[in-house]
């Protein structure tokens, strides 16, 4: 029985996270175009589409290449854009943590916006998930989205055409987090981090390295935390 | 504009792979199951409602398709996300009806 939900549950992570295909498949597509311009060949952009696996500092990285910023920097810059998947993968352990080392590693490899988002909504609508049955949901999560990155990546590599700009691609990002996030505003601490880590990202948009992100980032989790405290102080004094 | 050598390209791809795998892995692996300190675990609940927006919010007020300029559709579209999103609390009826906002008011021109 334990075995059948741990399955069922993989199913729902899969269903999940679906839609992020045509989410996913673009942006592949688009990095396999790009890095073929710059000059990389078949076999550099699929190693680097799989071993790094994520693709806004795989964008970053090919746009400073060109640029000819030195690969100190390169590394730096596209590393710091990657910074908030140390903020998930910290966020995933108290859910996650129990499981056995080499499935948390497996497990790490995977952590993107997607799964990340989607598995966080998961486990905090269902507490009562097992460490399996929550693990099997963010396996499931990435079931299509990491074949379906790889393909992309191939397949803008070998056809090398530009996607037409009137698709507004560029606005599936956007909408689909917004989506995502949206029901997760349960509480006034979450409002209040949201609406916090929004306005320093707008204010912060000069900072390098893309490093506003992650001031931004850590604005709103200081803010939403301050709240959750205050508001329970509020509540024993009465 | 100058192509790239392969032995850089090949150093970013290790130095990347090996950094992205060290981000991912720093603390559900590491870490694991040791118990994290409260006032940790209580940032910790933020982390998605504070740094998803931080990396969109910017995206749907300065859209780089636009070359950062506030475009009425796509700003439309990000506000009717969420509007439905929250009131549904369903998030794929909220990217679909901010998908169809942003359809709708480019093929009128807005």
């Amino acid at each position: 029985m334990q075995h059948a939900t741990v399955k069922s549950y993989f199913w729902k992570g899969a269903r999940a996270g679906a839609p992020f295909v045509f989410m996913a498949a673009p942006f592949g597509m688009l990095f396999g175009v790009l890095a073929t311009e710059a000059g990389f060949n078949l076999l550099e952009t699929m190693t680097f589409s799989i071993s790094v696996f994520a693709g806004a500092a795989q964008f970053t990285a090919l746009h400073l290449m060109q640029e000819q910023a030195p690969t100190v920097i390169v590394l730096i810059s596209a590393l710091a854009v990657n910074l908030r998947v140390a903020m998930y993968s910290a966020s995933l352990t108290p859910y996650l943590g129990g499981a056995p080392l080499w499935q948390r590693a497996c497990a790490a490899y995977l952590v993107v916006d997607q799964s990340f988002a989607l598995s966080i909504a998961q486990y905090e609508s269902d507490i009562n998930m097992s460490v399996p049955q929550r693990l099997a949901y963010f396996f499931g999560t990435c079931s299509l989205i990491a074949p379906a990155w790889y393909v992309a990546t191939l397949v803008g590599a070998l056809v090398g055409t530009q996607i037409p700009d009137y698709l507004a691609l560029d606005f599936v990002f956007p909408i689909a987090f917004l989506g995502i996030v949206a029901p997760m505003l349960r509480t006034l601490p979450h409002v209040i981090a949201a609406v916090t880590a929004s306005i320093v990202a707008l204010m912060s948009g000069g900072v390098p390295f893309n490093l506003g992100l992650i001031i931004a980032g850590v604005s709103g989790m200081m803010a939403g935390a301050q709240a959750e405290v205050m508001m329970a102080r509020a509540k024993a004094g009465n | 504009m100058p192509a790239l050598d392969h032995t850089t390209i090949w150093i970013v791809i290790v130095g990347m792979a090996l950094g992205s795998f060290a981000l991912r892995f720093l603390f559900i692996g590491l870490v694991g199951d040791r118990p994290l300190p409260p006032w940790f675990l209580r940032h910790l609940r933020y982390t998605a409602v504070a740094i998803v927006p931080a990396l969109v919010v910017p995206l749907a007020i300065w859209p780089e398709a636009t070359g950062g300029q506030t475009d009425p559709a796509r700003l439309s579209a990000a506000i009717i996300t969420v509007a439905v999103a929250v009131l549904s609390k369903n998030a794929f009826a909220g990217m679909l009806s901010g998908a169809a906002t942003l359809i709708v008011l480019l093929y009128l021109g807005l």
